[in-house]
């Protein structure tokens, strides 16, 4: 019921109302003519690797770690995962190898901030520039060719059929580690742990915390989840990879985590909420009678401009952890 | 003077050559496992950017708008503020380049003042909005910019295409009337005056920011936020001119591509010929320690690597787009201040 009072307050009451005018969306399209389930399918595609990233990063913040290199970690697992799939000849292992690849990269970060005590938002910054070069790069050494890969098929993941149309495996991952970074975030000491070494450091270090090893930890799973997210954009869904994939996400996700004050649980709903929009736009623009008339071009603005109404609309007094993107050491 | 005592006093200095040899040592690093040799790819980029007059011409066409969208970063950098909407602005200003350029005949001389100058003013305009939302509803400019970025991509390929295309050649613009361009400054290669006019714009800002009492106000809030309070400064007027001046040289960057570099005077339907321009004036930026003018030695310094990558391309084969993750790899470096802790401690010893 702890979960209840949360929503009750005033983010999860717009949550709640956001997810109404969606349910009554879903049916005034099923009247004009287009499939609520395609609409679905479509934004739950879309609300998967930002639900990834954007809970990752809940539990990184939580501990006092602002990684705005997001961004870049979904494009480069969303290459190397493709690697990892012709490698290996399988989607599945495409995923792995893009996670572990994000934990790893969220390793090295976590390291940087906590014995580096690097300022956190220059080097997420240095993450994404790398990324814009390496990305292009690594689609020249690998397969020769500028920009774009398509890889066969049968790499796919492929989705399951559910009463309610197709389902990717990875988004029901992405609701099940929704639900286990709450259960950790908000039952165990790991997690009591978690949010003490981002709200008083020193405290939790006199109490035999060890801040840096939780800061490393969680950099590291909020870097898998990420991983996980940009190995899914070209192996469950869009079936090749370029270097413009990521196109903002990993921002987007930054937007939902700021919205969701840090919650997985609401961070999940933000991404729902940015995933039907995104979807709607795919939607929309495929139907006949629109397509002619709006380009293409301002259905591809939707996400961006949706996120920009939300974080000026809903995003007020929020309040973070008193001790996030600061380095701790001992004196 | 003692060697620690020359660290000290060209600490910054030294500390953005010694992060730029880190990326260099971990850009062979990431040649390796690809089959490149690093030891042909290296002499082929320092030749490529160096090797003769007209590479060092060229070299400084490359970092021509990198300098005013590392301008665009450090005058954020001074207010406080992260500013990364550089890329989308810099769209927009060669959004406005071209139209004024390819589109409207104006006598000589006013058509090119007059594109250069509506390119910085949409430039700026772009740049107003994530201001005024930071100022009224504290949206952080991270976000901000960056979906001003996207949005500014889509709108600026839609313009591109649909007002601005060359009649029978989809794939770019119109290009500049021969009134609208910069005068080359040598044959053979694609340096035009417009450097002169970001070499002015650059020191105009270092002026404005270290020599009038608007710039210190500036510097002040992003300094130290309170003591600007106690004095009286109006934090939000600081915020809106920190991010118009930021716009105004994305702008003039965007308009540097077009009306200021030859052969094509024309913007790609894809903005493949501005893209990440915007993005690399970060990694300039902060190589140039946030300074307009130590952003400009950067600017030449990286790009000599854009330019001189195209020829390790060309001799050794490997991708020039490793440049670009090489100075994401430097910015990482220059972010961990231990690592200078650790190499001044052991030049003590």
């Amino acid at each position: 019921m702890k979960f209840l009072s949360r929503l009750s307050g005033e983010r999860g009451f717009w949550i709640i109302i956001v997810l109404i005018l969606i349910a009554l969306a879903v049916l005034g399209i099923e009247k004009a003519g287009l499939k609520p389930i395609s609409l679905l399918e479509a934004a739950l595609l879309a609300m998967t690797p930002l639900a990834l990233t954007a809970v990752g990063e809940c539990i990184n913040e939580k501990a006092g770690v602002i990684n705005i290199g997001l961004e870049g970690i979904l494009l480069i697992t969303a290459a190397v995962g493709v690697w990892g799939a012709e490698l290996f000849g399988n989607g599945i292992t495409g995923l792995l190898v893009g996670m572990v690849t994000g934990a790893f990269i969220g390793f090295l970060f976590g390291l940087v901030s906590v014995y580096g005590r690097a300022d956190q938002v220059v080097a997420g910054m240095g993450i994404n520039i790398f990324a814009l070069g390496f990305v292009p790069y690594l689609l020249m050494a690998i397969w020769a060719f500028p920009g774009i890969h398509m890889f066969r098929r049968e790499l796919m993941v492929r989705p399951m059929y559910t009463f309610f149309g197709r389902l990717s495996p990875v988004t029901a991952a992405a609701i099940v580690f929704t639900i286990l970074a709450h259960i950790l975030l908000h039952k165990t000491v790991l997690g009591f742990r978690i949010r003490a070494a981002g709200e008083k450091p020193e405290a939790a270090d006199v109490a035999g915390v060890r801040i840096d090893r939780i800061r490393i930890l969680t950099s590291t799973i909020g870097g898998a989840l990420c991983g996980l997210g940009g190995a899914f954009l070209p192996l469950a869904w869009f079936g090749g990879v370029t270097k413009e994939m990521a196109a903002g996400r990993g921002f987007i996700a930054l937007a939902c985590v700021v919205f969701a004050g840090l919650e997985p649980l609401l961070a999940l709903a933000a991404a729902f909420i940015f995933g039907f929009t995104e979807g709607f736009g795919y939607s929309v623009a495929i139907t006949p009678g629109v397509k002619e008339v709006i380009p293409f071009y301002f259905v591809n603005m939707i996400p961006y401009i949706t996120t920009l109404l939300v974080v000026t609309l809903f995003i007020g007094r929020r309040r973070f952890p008193a001790a996030s993107g600061q380095p701790y050491s001992r004196e | 003077m003692k060697l620690p005592d020359v660290i000290t006093r060209a600490r910054p200095l030294f500390e953005s050559l010694v992060t730029i040899l880190i990326g260099l040592i971990a850009g062979a690093l990431l040649m390796i496992p690809f089959g490149y040799d690093p030891l042909k790819a290296y002499p082929a980029l320092f030749k490529g950017a160096f090797g003769s007059l007209s590479d060092i011409m060229e070299t400084l066409a490359f970092a021509t708008p990198l300098m005013l969208t590392a301008v665009t970063f450090a005058v954020g950098v001074k207010t406080g503020l992260f500013n990364i909407g550089a890329e989308g602005q810099m769209y927009l200003g060669a959004i406005g380049a071209t139209a004024i350029a390819g589109l409207i005949p104006l006598p000589p001389g006013l058509h090119l003042a007059v594109a250069t100058l509506f390119a910085m003013l949409l430039g700026a305009l772009w740049a107003l909005p994530p201001a005024l939302l930071k100022i009224w509803r504290g949206v952080h400019e991270v976000i901000s910019t960056i979906m001003f970025n996207w949005i500014a991509t889509h709108l600026s390929m839609y313009i591109a295409i649909y007002y601005l295309a060359e009649p029978g050649r989809a794939e770019r613009t119109v290009p500049a009337l021969p009134s609208a361009r910069y005068p080359i400054l040598m044959e053979g290669s694609t340096l035009t005056a417009v450097i002169l006019v970001a070499l002015a714009f650059c020191v105009g800002v270092y002026i404005y920011l270290w020599g009038t009492k608007a710039g210190y106000e500036l510097r002040l809030v992003g300094e130290n936020p309170e003591a600007a309070r106690y004095a009286g400064v109006d934090h939000r007027r600081a915020l809106v001119l920190s991010f118009a001046i930021g716009g105004l040289a994305a702008g003039l960057a965007g308009a540097s591509q077009i009306i200021g570099r030859p052969p094509t005077w024309s913007l790609y339907a894809t903005l493949g010929n501005v893209t990440t321009l915007g993005f690399d004036g970060i990694g300039v930026a902060l190589i140039g320690r946030n300074h307009p003018i130590g952003g400009v030695f950067a600017a030449i310094l990286y790009g000599a690597l854009q330019h001189g990558g195209r020829y390790m391309e060309y001799h050794a084969g490997v991708s020039s787009e490793l440049v670009r993750a090489i100075n994401g790899l430097i910015v990482i470096a220059l972010a961990v201040p231990e690592v200078w802790a650790i190499i001044s401690r052991r030049l003590k010893r």
